[in-house]
């Protein structure tokens, strides 16, 4: 598989400018209730615009919830979201935000290119005004490494390629925030760490903000400018971890000691929760 | 690299095509040497106990049939093919239209699902006569007949299949703020394409037998009155070639959906 290292190209970008952040999502006492059950408690966040949150814990502690309130496809019961200054359903409606689910969800009988321009497609009946990436789905396709695999059909592509279809997919609207379940979780060791470092590279390119949601510490690590840590039963914020380690990242920052010590502290958060 | 190892790596594959062409050979040759085994145990069963033709025919009596009487059964043909594909258009065109509005409206479900299971439970055989009484003798009767047999099992198919759409990429196109027109044509038509054909392979061979079995209620052309035309005037070399016609029909309509269904799924 070519690695495409746009970090190479890419400078520092604004990532780095933190005292002038404009919000990309912001969730202010936000509860979700499933019947008497309640899945998320008393949420207060701001996401700044560019940031990379990965969110950590335990299972059933409303992670997965938490993407599918900011994504508008489960009401908040109390509290309110905010994206970009949006309700969540103007946001929806505008294309802000994008969603990659844990598996590719991509439609078998489409091309992997006819797949990228999915999003093109939808919602025009409503009259939406659908923008569009700079980039074209064939430039999308190539960015996730997949040149000259856009006539094939998903079941022709490994694990990985579907789901690197599923990135460009949701690249192909210019989203301002990407909401990712546990895109890799499904995947081998080898590929997962092959696309934590392409999707660094997407991220510094793009200046997109991500809300990553894994059960990977080390993942949640390596891929995170901060984890958001929840806590189960029901779900509130056990704490957010600024990762302060170097934007440039490779694999081997796994073996330093920084890297181990956030991975410790994350585990010991974790076993609280 | 010697010479010997160039020489042993060129003939390697060799043996490998051979095996594959001698294996395909195998898998035609034992099925075909079996029937014309059992084709000639009939032959020499029929004659060496002399059994009369009207009883049993021997195979080269049937065959004999084939060119004497070939206009004739070609005569017969052709209504009843038309009566076949007329029958499985209508029959799974209001299937499909049908499943289309149960997954549209729960109410039209309920209400209409019940009707559908009563009339498939009346055996065919039970409610021709009356579709003849109300048609007539004339083809329309047959083409009813054909379609009702075809119209079930297409619509549990497509029902499921339009169903079969995963709660994933229901989502996706909620997130991508998808009308309802757009999920339908997108997402749920194409994801019950896989059902629909295995609905339409049952329906290819069905809808021959629910036409026969309409001109036997009443019908003076087509395969089925002349099943029961040979049957009373103990024609049987003609009754056995108008058995196998009618199995070449179905055959050849079982085919024909079976090329269309490799075209159109490629996933």
């Amino acid at each position: 598989m070519p690695v495409q290292r746009l970090a190479d190209i890419a400078d520092e970008g604004p990532h780095q400018d933190m005292a002038s952040r404009n919000v990309a999502a912001c969730l202010s006492g936000a509860s979700v209730k499933f019947g008497s059950f309640t899945a998320l408690e008393d949420i207060s966040l701001e996401i700044g615009e560019g940031e990379f949150w990965t969110i950590l814990g335990p299972s059933g502690c409303g992670k997965s919830t938490m993407l599918r309130l900011v994504s508008d496809l489960v009401p908040a019961a109390t509290g309110d979201v905010e994206i970009l200054g949006k309700t969540t359903e103007a946001a929806r409606l505008a294309r802000e935000f994008a969603f990659v689910f844990q598996d590719a969800t991509l439609l078998p009988w489409r091309s992997a290119l006819k797949n990228v321009e999915l999003p093109l497609e939808m919602g025009r009946k409503r009259g939406l005004k659908i923008p569009m990436s700079d980039k074209s789905p064939q430039d999308l396709l190539d960015l996730v490494g997949l040149k000259g695999r856009e006539d094939a059909l998903p079941h022709e592509l490994s694990g990985g390629m579907r789901q690197r279809v599923a990135i460009a997919r949701a690249l192909v609207c210019k989203p301002k925030l990407l909401l990712m379940d546990e895109p890799f979780g499904a995947l081998d060791e080898m590929t997962r760490d092959h696309l934590n470092l392409q999707l660094r590279d997407i991220w510094r390119e793009t200046g997109v903000t991500i809300l990553f949601v894994t059960h990977s510490i080390p993942e949640a690590v390596f891929l995170g400018q901060k984890v958001l840590m929840l806590k189960a039963n029901p779900g509130r914020v056990k704490q957010v971890v600024d990762i302060d380690l170097p934007s440039e990242r490779e694999i081997a920052l796994r073996e330093t000691p920084d890297f181990n010590r956030y991975c410790g502290q994350l585990r010991r958060l974790l076993e609280e929760c | 690299m010697s010479l010997v190892q160039v020489s042993a790596q060129a003939e390697d594959p060799k043996p490998t095509v051979l095996d594959h062409i001698r294996l395909r050979a195998g898998s035609i040759a034992i099925p075909l040497g079996t029937a014309v085994s059992l084709l000639l145990i009939w032959q020499i069963g029929v004659r060496l106990f002399e059994v009369p033709t009207y009883i049993a025919p021997a195979p080269t009596d049937v065959l004999a049939v084939f060119t004497n009487e070939f206009a004739l059964l070609m005569r017969n043909l052709w209504p009843t093919l038309i009566e076949s594909l007329s029958g499985f258009l209508v029959g799974n065109l209001a299937a499909i239209l049908i499943a289309v509005a149960f997954v549209h409206s729960r109410t039209i479900e309920k209400a209409f699902f019940p009707i559908a299971v009563f009339i498939n439970t009346i055996p065919i055989l039970a409610i021709a006569p009356i579709l003849v009484l109300i048609f007539g003798a004339g083809m329309t009767a047959k083409v009813v007949i054909a379609a009702l047999i075809c119209f079930f099992p297409t619509l549990v198919n497509m029902v499921r299949g339009l169903q079969s759409v995963s709660p994933q990429a229901l989502e996706l196109a909620r997130i991508l703020s998808a009308s309802k027109s757009e999920v339908f044509w997108k997402i749920r038509l194409p994801s019950s394409l896989p059902f629909l054909f295995s609905a339409l392979k049952i329906a290819a061979t069905t809808c021959v037998i629910g036409a026969i079995v309409g001109e036997w209620i009443g019908a003076d052309v087509g395969l089925g009155a002349l099943i029961i035309d040979s049957t009373f005037n103990f024609r049987s070399p003609l009754l056995y070639a108008t058995v196998f016609v009618s199995s070449g029909l179905s055959v050849l309509l079982f085919t024909a959906v079976s090329v269309a269904e490799k075209l159109v799924i490629r996933w």
